[in-house]
């Protein structure tokens, strides 16, 4: 018998294109988590188109709740709050999660708490491993964001850098739909990338003057479409793996270079990847070799964590239940919330 | 038998709680506040109000569209979730139904338009038989000008409601040959009073939906689908 209770949270997640709910205990212990991808249909117009992501939350929140319950071997009754992403996404999409949640909690007079999505990828990380806690720096790259993070404590982050442009995961989409690989691009281009040479084309690795920690994939992006237009000029035939791994390198060189440069800045001994991205298989390659060299302990998260989840907002509930936020009945959804902001 | 009823598919914002005959709470507002604002706080309000033990409803009624796609969302995910955690059945109301429904009883007849954009409301005609409302045209999207031209068919004196009302008023006016009459304030908007009350009597012959079938009907496609469809039409 443990002395203090447990606490179980309902988390749910419709920011983009996942709808999603799973319960977690005491922050750190997945009790089930269900995702229903809505992929394969916005496959068709080769990216999320808003409207039709809000379309398919409404018609699934609720089996998807019901399933991560019944999985869960939980009922609503046994639950101490209910999570919800409020921010940042697609405000349609996010409506959905956030009446649902609010409905809920508000027919079963639960605690309401409103999760920034990029506190609950952070918190991706809590869930798989028991020794990490706060100060960390984290990287968190998906298709929406690239932010460099330090997590003072729990709920309590400092952005230390930023992309000024393209999220690296949009990057990845762009260039996998310019060589022909479709949509998403991230695992496309982590697949073939292994197929290619890394060296074989030199692009560009952007920086930011005035900021050392931002980030700028813009005119990578921009290098690879000209190096594409420019083979078709000459008549060359392009090597879509070579340009996929010297394209994936160029994103992962910049990464790792800006991550190490905050560790060492802020002399932490930790430091976690999350996000999407976080899933490519040399990203992690790369910044566990870059950690190990720097003597600094690397974390991230199973791929399952790293692609939107519930999981991860119940985790960063429970930390801020335990903080004491605590949402009103007029949460609203919140598409370019920032980090921290309650 | 008691019923809660939210219509947030249009401008206005709405919560009631129909028991039998009696309208126990009604909160209406139509106010440029979003309704995931004030939906809740709402419902809230008038459970407090009428000390309402949610466990007592036998269902929840929402205006299930046509109507503002996000509006109809927020409307539904809410009956949704309260339908989940309360084990209750929904009752899906289209939303001109509960619309035409605010003016019970009247012998003309009933056309509430909602603005659709694109030059079109959502709309239907409507007639009351005995107790029962009856469509003479199913709700739809509909130029204005092709609606005022059914209701000169009809050759029946119309009673045009709803917030496409302000928007096509002059059109209106100019195109129908038919005696009209708008509704007045108290019964031109969206009312959850409305849709509690119809939804009572869909409830009593069964005509009820679990918490997770219900969806919204749009009666219209994406923006992205209709591009997509077409494309593929014209190739």
């Amino acid at each position: 018998m443990e002395d203090k209770k447990d606490i179980l949270i309902l988390g749910i997640e419709s920011s983009c294109d996942e709808t999603a709910a799973s319960v977690v205990r005491n922050g750190r212990q997945v009790l089930s988590n269900v995702i229903s991808s809505q992929i394969e249909l916005h496959k068709l117009y080769g990216g999320v188109v808003p409207e039709i992501a809000s379309r398919k939350h409404i018609e699934n929140i609720n089996q998807v709740i019901e399933e991560a319950l019944r999985q869960a071997e939980v009922t609503l009754d046994d639950l101490d709050a209910v999570g919800v992403t409020y921010g940042p996404g697609l405000v349609g999409a996010l409506l959905v999660g956030v009446s649902e949640a609010k409905a809920i909690s508000y027919a079963k007079k639960l605690p309401l708490i409103g999760v920034h999505h990029i506190e609950g990828h952070i918190s991706a990380n809590y869930i798989e491993n028991p020794d990490l806690e706060p100060p960390f720096a984290c990287l968190v790259v998906s298709g929406g964001h690239t932010h460099l993070v330090v997590v003072r404590d729990y709920g309590k982050y400092e952005i230390i850098g930023r992309t000024r442009d393209d999220a690296a995961g949009e990057a990845f989409d762009k260039v996998a739909r310019a060589i022909g690989l479709g949509y998403p691009g991230g695992p496309k281009i982590d697949r073939l990338s292994k197929e290619g040479n890394a060296e074989a084309i030199h692009f560009p690795k952007a920086h930011v003057a005035d900021a050392p920690y931002d980030f700028s994939f813009s005119g990578l992006k921009s290098a690879v479409l000209n190096y594409l237009n420019g083979c078709k000029m000459k008549g060359e035939t392009v090597i879509a793996a070579d340009v996929a791994a010297s394209f994936q390198k160029a994103v992962i060189d910049v990464l790792v270079e800006h991550s190490m440069m905050a560790v060492k800045e802020f002399g932490f001994t930790k430091f976690a990847i999350a996000g999407g991205v976080a899933s490519n298989s040399s990203l992690r390659a790369a910044m566990e070799a870059a950690c190990r060299k720097n003597h600094v302990k690397f974390y991230h998260p199973s791929p399952i964590f790293c692609t939107d989840n519930a999981a991860m907002i119940g985790a960063a509930a429970y930390y801020e239940y335990l903080a004491g936020t605590r949402h009103g009945w007029d949460l609203n959804a919140v598409p370019n919330l920032k980090l921290g902001e309650r | 038998m008691k019923i809660l009823g939210i219509d947030s598919s249009g401008l206005v914002a709405s919560a009631a709680v129909v028991e039998d005959d009696n309208l126990l709470a009604e909160y209406t507002v139509n106010y440029k506040k979003t309704h995931s604002q004030t939906l809740l706080p709402m419902i809230d309000e008038i459970v407090r109000m009428t000390e309402l033990d949610l466990n007592t409803l036998d269902g929840i009624a929402v205006a299930a569209g046509p109507g503002s796609f996000t509006g109809l969302r927020i409307g539904s995910a809410t009956a949704k979730g309260l339908g989940l955690a309360l084990g209750k059945p929904l009752v899906e109301i289209p939303t001109l139904e509960g619309l035409a429904y605010n003016l019970y009883g009247t012998e003309k007849l009933v056309c509430p338009m909602m603005d659709a954009r694109r030059n079109q409301v959502y709309t239907g005609i409507y007639e009351f038989r005995g107790e029962e409302l009856t469509a003479l045209m199913d709700q739809t999207p509909l130029s204005v000008a092709e609606l005022a031209e059914r209701l000169n068919e009809t050759g029946r004196e119309v009673i045009l409601l709803g917030d496409g009302v302000p928007v096509y008023r002059e059109i209106l006016e100019k195109a129908l040959r038919v005696p009209y009459a708008f509704a007045p304030a108290h019964m031109n908007k969206q009312r959850a009073g409305a849709v509690a009350s119809l939804g009572l009597r869909y409830l009593a012959c069964g005509k009820a939906v679990t918490a997770e079938e219900h969806r919204p009907e749009y009666l219209r496609m994406s923006q992205a689908e209709r591009e997509r469809a077409e494309r593929a039409g014209s190739c």
